[in-house]
């Protein structure tokens, strides 16, 4: 699914999450948002903060922070939303900042190590290194899936 | 081949002159003009192949494909209403000239279009009908069964093309029933001819002089009426081979290759296809238009050997040949009737003075034709983005609203007043362009109807009115299924079998009425059957059984809740599964469905005496009024369809009971729901300080229940928009709306709320 620019490179776009970089295949991102309202929905995942409006379309908004139980933060000027395309809907994620979009060669993908962050294993693809930065690539698909959440608040 | 195109073109100017309005019309010239071509080619090869060549060569197919589907589906409407019609009223003979032509239509499309199958089986099922039409054949319920199978066949036909398939399909068998049709009726008439026309021949024998007699629909006198202007001559040739010929099919092509040399063949009966499987006795009828003498033509066709022999008459096309005196309805008078009626049709005259007895009877015909004509078809995509479009401008218009109401500038008011006007008709008309009648969901019960009380031996009268009640595209496209699932219940569990019900002291033939009409904002769909009724001990029983419903809760609900239990998820009340309805899908489904759609179901019975199924649909899905409600800092939309009215209590009217808050309004003791706690709404402290409460009383079906906010807002026109796929299933949330300020407001589901 990564789409290769020249040869074996992936785009991605890089982005801030606590102390630590993440990166999202380019491809999978929609746009960037600055931080804008968003309208709380009751009796839903907590870390599905709401919905707002994308010029017209009502889009679900999830806090990363959250999502991986790394601890709150408020939003601030360099608070971004990414927004996604998944199965012809949208979905925004609150991340610290969008740093950067690179070229990442295929070979520099490595597969996790056993601990990073404190971010679960299982929403990791892989890890890029690329000189002195280190990257967590995401399983965007992982993240989204609700029943494969096991600690899912009882909700 | 050149000559044919030659042909096809000035037939093509001359439609064009005479301005033809019916796209069908120019199909069944090309027909023709395709039998044309392909009998030619039959010359040389043996094969139907060519017509499809043909078919396309005439008509870009993938460019009227979707005209194809459309009438194709028309005429199988046509076909199934008339069919039922007739089935009523066998002696009524002008039913089957209607539905003829919906067939010879249909027959003459698919061959132009390259679907043989479908050409093949129309066919088969035109020599029947004709059949019937000249009073060889009496409508049985044999005959109608097998007419309705090769109906059902071309309706599976057409689905395929429509669905991108090729429309093949094996319909030997039904042919072969239509055949045998055709065979076994023919030996009982005089005349042991398989085909019409030559029983025409002896049928007129005595009173007409001549012994050629053959019948033209409209469009072949059309061609022949034009061919005579133009100073050719049709003529009219019996042809009678010797009794002994080996090579029947291969004479008749000598005879049309002779013909063809000094004409144009115009129509043979019996048709090319049966003279080619030599599905004839021994004579025929060729209409042909040339410019020879009328000798000459009979003595070159006398020229092919075995032919014993040869009469040739013109054609007498201005007038139809007179009426017998003997037999009123004999055989030249039903072109002209036939005529009359299309006429009729195209010239969407209701009225239809040729059959000024029975008007009422061809009142759908005639509905069917005008709408036709005052009507274009537009891409239902198209109308989506323009309703999409039209969203996004009440959006805006909210938000101009708001501009305006806070500048306060009076010319911007009034601009933005009278704006907001036009939008207000305009939203109105594009709402209204979605609109279709039920008619649409409709119109394939009685067919199902009929299917499904012959395959139980039940007696069944289906009712409908309504029809014409118009609901949103969406929601009609969403409702067929589960009514469909609602009258198989009715027909399968409700109505007994006829010496049941004769013992019950009721008549013998059950009766389903299907009723649609509007109310408020609201359609209403209500299935009635005289039937059994529902059992609501066995209901209760059931529910028990099943765990759907406990016994302390039970002792508090009336009548129409417990039959409500039917609707619940994991409740089946059908003692045996039968075919038709226990599928493993329950009422639960069906309720399901309604409510996805912003409605609900109910249901009432006496049992022994029948049941009603009501069930209550929105008008349309995707502009919707609503309360603007606070609770906290938050926005949330009421449905107005499902407001009672809107009140403010003092707390002290407030009562406890069972834990439960309730207050006595109009004398009903109604629960409140504190929204603040459901939706666990932060920063409500100012909701404790007030000495009142604002309540939305809100109903689903007849359970109220007031919803307590902070405070009423406004009423509100708002586009629904769904939260996407990743939010599915929100508690108590249908939806949410942008706001004119562009904040998101959520849609309340207050039937969730409701308990």
């Amino acid at each position: 699914m990564a789409v290769e620019t020249a040869e074996g490179y992936v785009k991605v776009i890089v982005f801030q999450l606590k102390d630590e970089e993440y990166a999202i295949e380019v491809d999978d991102v929609q746009s960037i948002e600055k931080m804008q309202a968003v309208t709380r929905i009751p009796g839903v995942e907590p870390y599905i903060i709401g919905v707002m409006n994308l010029r017209g379309v009502i889009t679900p908004v999830m806090d990363l922070r959250k999502r991986f139980e790394l601890e709150s933060r408020p939003y601030d000027e360099a608070t971004r939303i990414l927004v996604l395309k998944r199965d012809n809907s949208d979905i925004g994620f609150i991340v610290d900042g969008a740093n950067d979009v690179m070229d990442i060669a295929a070979s520099n993908i490595e597969p996790t190590p056993e601990v990073v962050g404190g971010v679960a294993e299982e929403y990791l693809r892989g890890v890029i290194k690329l000189e002195e930065r280190l990257f967590t690539l995401l399983h965007i698909d992982k993240i989204l899936n609700k029943q494969d959440d096991k600690q899912r608040s009882g909700m | 081949m050149t000559t044919d195109i030659i042909r096809y073109i000035e037939l093509k100017n001359r439609l064009f002159n005479k301005k033809y309005s019916s796209i069908y019309e120019i199909f069944l010239i090309i027909t023709d003009i395709s039998e044309v071509i392909v009998r030619k080619e039959k010359k040389a090869a043996f094969t139907i192949d060519n017509l499809q060549n043909q078919g396309v060569w005439i008509l870009g197919q993938s460019e009227y494909l979707e005209v194809f589907i459309d009438e194709s589906q028309e005429h199988l409407q046509t076909l199934n209403d008339h069919l039922m019609q007739l089935e009523k009223e066998p002696e009524d003979i002008s039913i089957v000239g209607e539905i003829f032509r919906s067939a010879h239509t249909l027959k003459g499309m698919g061959a132009t279009m390259g679907f043989e199958d479908l050409a093949r089986l129309t066919h088969n099922l035109e020599n029947v009908l004709d059949l019937i039409r000249h009073e060889h054949m009496s409508v049985t319920s044999h005959v109608m069964d097998v007419v309705f199978e090769s109906v059902d066949d071309l309706e599976e036909m057409i689905t395929d093309i429509a669905g991108g398939g090729d429309g093949s399909r094996d319909v030997s068998e039904a042919v072969q029933k239509l055949e045998v049709l055709q065979s076994g009726e023919d030996k009982e008439t005089a005349a042991k001819s398989e085909a019409a026309a030559a029983v025409h021949v002896e049928s007129s024998q005595d009173t007409d002089n001549t012994a050629v007699s053959e019948s033209y629909d409209e469009y072949e006198r059309t061609v022949l009426k034009q061919s005579q202007e133009q100073g050719y001559t049709p003529y009219k040739l019996e042809i009678t081979l010797d009794e002994q010929t080996m090579l029947k099919a291969a004479r008749v092509y000598m005879v049309f290759d002779v013909l063809e040399q000094v004409g144009d063949i115009i129509k043979s009966t019996p048709s090319a296809d049966e003279l080619e499987d030599e599905n004839f006795e021994s004579s025929f009828v060729i209409t042909v238009i040339s410019s020879v003498e009328l000798e000459e033509l009979r003595q070159r066709v006398l020229k092919v050997s075995e032919i014993t022999n040869v009469s040739v008459e013109v054609v007498n096309v201005d007038e139809p040949a007179p009426a017998t005196d003997n037999g009123s309805n004999d055989t030249p008078e039903k072109p002209a009737e036939d005529a009359s009626a299309e006429k009729n049709e195209q010239q969407e005259d209701a009225a239809k003075p040729a059959k000024a007895d029975k008007p009422e009877k061809q009142n759908t015909g005639s509905k069917k034709g005008s709408e036709l004509n005052k009507t274009i078809r537009v891409n239902i995509d198209r109308l989506d983005v323009l309703m999409n479009l039209f969203e996004e401008l009440v959006i805006d218009r909210g938000r101009l609203e708001q501009i305006s109401s806070e500048l306060n500038n009076s010319e911007l008011n009034e601009t933005v007043e009278r704006m907001s006007r036009i939008s207000g008709d305009l939203q109105e008309i594009i709402l209204n362009m979605r609109m279709m009648p039920i008619d649409q969901v409709f119109n394939r019960f009685p067919r199902m109807v009929r299917s499904l009380s012959k395959e139980l031996g039940k007696k069944v009268n289906l009712e409908i009115t309504g029809a014409e009640t118009e609901l949103d595209r969406t929601i009609i496209d969403e409702i067929g299924d589960p009514l469909v699932h609602l009258i198989r219940n009715s027909i399968d569990h409700g109505i007994e079998q006829p010496d049941v019900r004769e013992a019950a002291g009721k008549s013998p033939e059950g009766n389903v009425h299907l009723s649609a009409y509007h109310s408020g904002n609201n359609v209403f769909i209500e299935i009635e059957d005289d039937g059994n009724g529902i059992d609501q001990e066995k209901v209760i029983k059931k529910s028990l059984e099943n765990g759907v419903v406990n016994e302390e809760d039970l002792e508090k609900m009336n009548d129409q809740q417990i039959f409500g239990l039917m609707f619940a998820s994991g409740f089946s009340t059908a003692q045996e599964i039968t075919d038709i309805s226990g599928r493993g899908v329950g009422l639960d489904v069906v309720r399901n469905t309604f409510e996805t759609l912003g409605g609900n179901i109910t249901v009432n019975s006496v049992y022994g005496r029948g049941s009603l199924f009501s069930v209550q649909l929105p008008l349309t899905l995707s502009i919707i009024d609503v309360m603007l409600v606070e609770i906290g800092k938050e926005k949330y939309g009421v449905p107005l369809t499902a407001i009672v009215e809107t009140a403010i209590v003092n707390k002290n009217e407030v009562h406890s009971a069972h834990g439960q808050k309730v207050i006595d309004f109009r004398g009903n003791v109604i629960p409140l729901v504190f929204l603040n706690e459901i939706f666990e709404v932060p920063d409500t402290e100012t909701a404790g300080e007030d000495e009142y409460y604002s309540l939305v009383i809100v109903s689903k079906g007849d359970k109220i229940a007031g919803l307590v906010v902070d405070s009423l807002i406004g009423q509100h026109d708002v586009v629904l928009k769904s939260l996407g796929s990743y939010l599915s299933n929100v508690f108590a949330i249908s939806g949410a709306t942008i706001l004119g300020d562009g904040q998101v407001a959520l849609i309340l589901d207050s039937n969730a709320l409701i308990k």
